[in-house]
C-alpha cells in the first residue's frame, strides 16, 4: 500500500510539474500584441512589480470589489500558505528556524482556510449570480480543499497520526529508498485528496496561479507613447 | 425614431444589485454587415458554409495570438467579483451581461475544444459545443458590451471582458457574421476618410462656417484649417465634432485654444477621423490600416506634432496603441509625447498662463464630469497615473467656477460607461444603450440633486452622442451634457487678433 502511494506521489508530481512548465511556456510564449495595462497603472517596471505584489499578497482588485468574497479568500489563500510552510517539516531535516517558529500558528491557519473556504461555498450557494455562474467542478474544487483541510485538522487534533512515520515515508521517497505510511484513515483521505488536487492543477482553473503574472492588464507599464512595443506577428504585418 | 418598446428602468438614489433574471436580453441583437461592409475589411460577405470549423480555428489562432485572451480564458475561478459591476447588467438584470456570465459564452466553448478536462468531462466544467444557439448567443451578449474595462479593475486576476468581446466580435466576422453598424463605418472610413462618410468638400464648408460663426460672435478671425502643410500640430477629432450638438462646441474651442497659444495647427481630409472601430470588432489588421492613416497624413503635411480631440476609445488607440500600429513617429518634434491628448495641451497653455480665461462666463452653470470608461481605464495624460482624471477636471476647473463630483464609486477608474461605446451606438440596440446608462444616470441625478449640478462635461464623442439621446429617457435634459472645450470656448479671452497664418513667417522653419 505504501509503494502504491510512493508511486502516486511520484505520478502527481510529475504530472503538476510539467503540466505547470507546459502552460507557464505556453503563456510566456504567446505574445501580448497590445499594451492594454488597467489604468491608472504604473509607469515603471519596479511600479509594476509593487502592484503584482499588492495583487498576489493582498489581492487588492478584490478588496476593492467586494469585502465578503475577499475576508473568505484572502483567510483562504493565506491559511494555505501558512498551513504549506508548516509542513516543509515533514519534508526537511533539520526543520529550519522559521518553520519551527510557524508551527503554533499553522494550526489557526489551517482553521482559517477552512472557514475562509467554507465562506466561499456558502456563497457560491446562496448569491444567486455566483450560482448561476458556477459549474460542478466549482463546487467539486472548494469540497476538495475543504476535505484536505479537515483531515489535516483531524490529525492534529482528535486522530493524531505517527509523524515521524510520515516523514521517513517522505524521506524515503526523495531519496529511494522506500518507507512505510501509517494506515490512517484521516492521513490516507488527506494524501489521497492532495495527490487529486496535484494531478488536476495543470488542468483547471487553478491555472490562476501562474496565470496573474501573466495578465497583460496587471503586469504591464504604462509606457506605450515612450516605447513602441511590438509582437513579432505584428511586426511581420510591417515587413510584407 | 420609432417609439420605444421597453421600459426605461426607474432612478431612485441607489443602483441596487438586482436578481438575475435570465434571458432578460436574449432578445436584443443589432443588424448583420451585407456584403458591401464585410469585404472591404476582409472578411467574408456572408455567413460562411462550415462557420463551425472557422469559428473554432479562428479561437484557435486568436489564443496563438494574444496572451490576454488565452490567460484570461484559462484563469477565471467564478468568484463571482465582476459579476454586480457591469453597467449593462445592472440595467438588465440578465446574468449574461455579467461580465463572466459574458466571458462564459466563449469560455465554455474554449474549454471544450482547447482543454482536456472541457473535451472529456464537458459537463463537469461547464464546456458546450458551438451550436448555432451559440452562435446567435455571441451575437446577441458580445454586442451588449462598451469595452469599459469596468470588469477588469475588480478582477483579482485582471480579467478584462473588452478582451474577450474583441475576440468573439473577431471569430464573428471572419465567419461572415459581423456587424452592420462597426463595418459600415469602417468601410466609409477606406473610402472616403471618416466615419460619417463626409468628403473633404463638404468637411472644409462646414470649417469655413465655423470660422464665421466664431467671427460673428467674438469678431476675432480664429482658422478652423484644412490640409494645411508646414502646420504644426494636426489635430485628429472624431468626426462628430463637424457638425453633431455638443461635439462641435468643443471643436471651435480646441480652435480657440490653438489660436491663443498661438500654434500653427491643421485638420487633414484624409485623417479626419479620431475614432478607430477597428478596436471594436478586434481586428489588430483593420485597427492597423485605419491608424496608417493618421501617420500617412502627418507625413504628407510635414507636421510635428499630433494632437487628439475628445474622443475616449480614440484616445485609447492613440495613446495605447497608435505607437505600436503605425509608429516610429521618430519624425515628429521629440520635444512633445506622440499623440498629445487635446486636455494636455490646453492644460499645459493654461499652466504657461498664455490663455486668458474668463470663468465667470460659466457661472450659469454648475458642472459635473463624466469620466470617459476608455479614457480613465484604458490611458494616461500627463506624466503621472491618474493624469486622465484630473487634467480634465483641471481644465474644466479652470474655466468654471462650479464644480462637484458625482459619488466616488462612479468616477475615476470606477466610472460607469455612458453604456453606448464600443460600438453599441446604433439606433437597434436603443433597449440596452438606455438600460445600460442607468448606474451613471443615478449618479448624475444624485448629484444634481444635492449639490445643484446642472450640466455635465466629457471628454468623448461616443458619451456625448449617447448621453444626448439616452436623457431625456430618464426625464433630463438633452442639453444638459457638454464638452469640455465648449466650457473653454465659452471661458476663453481672445486676444490675438491676427491669427498665426497670417502672421508674417508663417510656414517658414522657426527655431522652437
Amino acid at each position: 500500500m505504501s509503494t502504491v502511494y510512493a508511486l502516486l506521489f511520484i505520478v502527481a508530481t510529475i504530472v503538476l510539474v510539467l503540466g505547470l512548465a507546459r502552460k507557464i511556456v505556453q503563456y510566456a510564449k504567446t505574445p501580448a500584441p497590445l499594451k492594454i495595462p488597467t489604468t491608472p497603472a504604473p509607469v515603471t517596471q519596479a511600479g509594476v512589480v509593487m502592484r503584482m505584489f499588492r495583487e498576489v499578497v493582498f489581492f487588492e482588485s478584490l478588496f476593492k470589489s467586494t469585502k465578503w468574497t475577499w475576508i473568505f479568500s484572502w483567510m483562504f489563500h493565506m491559511g494555505l500558505f501558512v498551513v504549506l510552510a508548516r509542513h516543509v517539516r515533514y519534508f526537511v531535516d533539520p526543520v529550519p528556524l522559521p518553520i519551527a517558529l510557524i508551527q503554533p500558528f499553522g494550526i489557526y491557519a489551517g482553521f482559517a482556510m477552512v472557514a475562509g473556504l467554507g465562506g466561499l461555498f456558502l456563497r457560491r450557494i446562496f448569491v444567486d449570480r455566483v450560482r448561476y455562474i458556477s459549474a460542478p467542478s466549482d463546487y467539486l474544487m472548494l469540497l476538495l480543499l475543504i476535505f484536505i483541510g479537515f483531515s489535516g485538522l483531524m490529525m492534529a487534533f482528535l486522530i493524531h497520526t505517527d509523524v515521524v512515520m510520515v516523514k521517513q515515508f517522505f524521506d524515503g521517497l526523495f531519496t529511494f529508498s522506500g518507507g512505510e505510511l501509517p494506515m490512517d484513515f484521516a492521513l490516507i483521505m488527506h494524501l489521497t485528496l492532495v495527490v487529486v488536487l496535484m494531478i488536476i492543477l495543470p488542468f483547471s482553473k487553478l491555472l490562476h496561479i501562474p496565470g496573474i503574472f501573466f495578465s497583460p492588464s496587471r503586469n504591464q507599464v504604462d509606457n506605450p507613447r515612450e516605447k513602441r512595443h511590438l509582437a513579432p506577428w505584428a511586426k511581420k504585418l510591417e515587413e510584407s | 425614431m420609432a417609439k420605444a418598446k421597453f421600459e426605461t428602468p426607474e432612478l431612485s438614489e441607489f443602483v441596487d444589485v438586482p436578481n438575475i433574471e435570465d434571458g432578460a436580453m436574449a432578445h436584443s441583437t443589432c443588424f448583420v454587415a451585407k456584403p458591401e461592409h464585410q469585404e472591404p475589411l476582409n472578411f467574408p460577405g456572408e455567413r460562411v458554409e462550415d462557420w463551425h470549423d472557422k469559428a473554432i480555428e479562428k479561437m484557435g489562432d486568436l489564443l496563438s495570438r494574444y496572451r490576454s485572451f488565452r490567460v484570461y480564458l484559462d484563469s477565471c475561478v467564478k468568484c463571482g467579483s465582476c459579476t454586480d459591476k457591469c453597467h449593462y447588467f445592472l440595467g438588465t438584470k440578465d446574468p449574461k451581461n455579467m461580465p463572466v456570465g459574458r466571458q462564459d459564452l466563449l469560455r465554455k466553448v474554449y474549454r471544450r475544444y482547447f482543454t482536456f478536462a472541457g473535451k472529456y468531462f464537458p459537463k463537469l466544467v461547464g464546456a458546450a459545443d458551438l451550436t448555432e444557439e451559440v452562435l446567435d448567443d455571441w451575437y446577441s451578449y458580445f454586442h451588449q458590451c462598451s469595452q469599459c474595462r469596468r470588469c477588469s479593475v475588480f478582477c483579482p486576476y485582471g480579467i478584462d471582458t473588452a478582451e474577450i468581446s474583441m475576440a468573439a466580435r473577431e471569430i464573428l466576422a471572419s465567419v461572415g457574421v459581423g456587424q452592420k453598424y462597426c463595418n459600415e463605418i469602417i468601410a466609409k472610413v477606406y473610402k472616403i476618410g471618416n466615419n460619417l462618410g463626409l468628403p473633404g468638400p463638404a468637411l472644409a464648408d462646414t470649417l469655413e462656417g465655423l470660422e464665421e460663426d466664431v467671427y460673428d460672435e467674438d469678431e476675432v478671425a480664429v482658422k478652423y484649417p484644412l490640409d494645411v502643410k508646414g502646420a504644426d500640430i494636426l489635430l485628429v477629432t472624431p468626426s462628430a465634432d463637424f457638425f453633431a450638438e455638443p461635439h462641435v462646441d468643443g471643436l471651435i474651442g480646441y480652435g480657440k485654444v490653438f489660436h491663443e497659444a498661438g500654434v500653427s495647427w491643421t485638420l487633414s481630409t484624409t485623417a479626419s477621423e479620431a475614432a478607430n472601430f477597428g478596436m471594436f470588432i478586434g481586428s489588430y489588421e483593420n485597427m492597423r490600416r485605419i491608424s496608417l492613416r493618421v501617420r500617412e497624413a502627418a507625413l504628407e503635411l510635414g507636421v510635428k506634432r499630433i494632437v487628439f480631440g475628445e474622443c475616449g476609445h480614440a484616445w485609447r488607440v492613440a495613446y495605447s496603441f497608435l505607437n505600436t500600429l503605425a509608429g516610429p513617429f521618430d519624425f515628429l518634434d521629440p520635444d512633445y509625447p506622440v499623440p498629445q491628448h487635446i486636455c494636455e495641451f490646453t492644460w499645459n497653455e493654461i499652466q504657461q498662463g498664455t490663455l486668458e480665461l474668463d470663468k465667470s462666463e460659466n457661472d450659469d452653470k454648475t458642472l459635473t464630469f463624466h469620466d470617459s470608461c476608455n479614457v480613465a481605464r484604458a490611458t494616461r495624460m500627463g506624466d503621472t497615473p491618474g493624469g486622465q482624471f484630473d487634467i480634465p477636471r483641471n481644465v474644466i476647473k479652470a474655466v468654471c467656477n462650479n464644480y462637484h463630483d458625482m459619488e466616488w464609486d462612479t468616477i475615476h477608474e470606477r466610472t460607469f460607461c455612458c453604456g453606448g461605446g464600443g460600438g453599441l451606438l446604433t439606433d437597434d440596440l436603443m433597449e440596452i444603450r438606455v438600460k445600460g446608462a442607468l448606474p451613471r444616470m443615478t449618479a448624475l441625478q444624485n448629484v444634481m440633486n444635492e449639490k445643484g449640478v446642472t450640466h455635465m462635461a466629457a471628454i468623448c464623442a461616443i458619451c456625448k452622442s449617447q448621453f444626448t439621446k439616452v436623457l431625456p429617457y430618464y426625464g433630463m435634459d438633452m442639453y444638459q451634457i457638454v464638452s469640455v472645450h465648449q466650457l473653454v470656448s465659452d471661458a476663453i479671452v481672445l486676444n490675438r487678433k491676427t491669427p498665426p497664418e497670417e502672421a508674417p513667417g508663417y510656414g517658414e522653419d522657426d527655431d522652437d
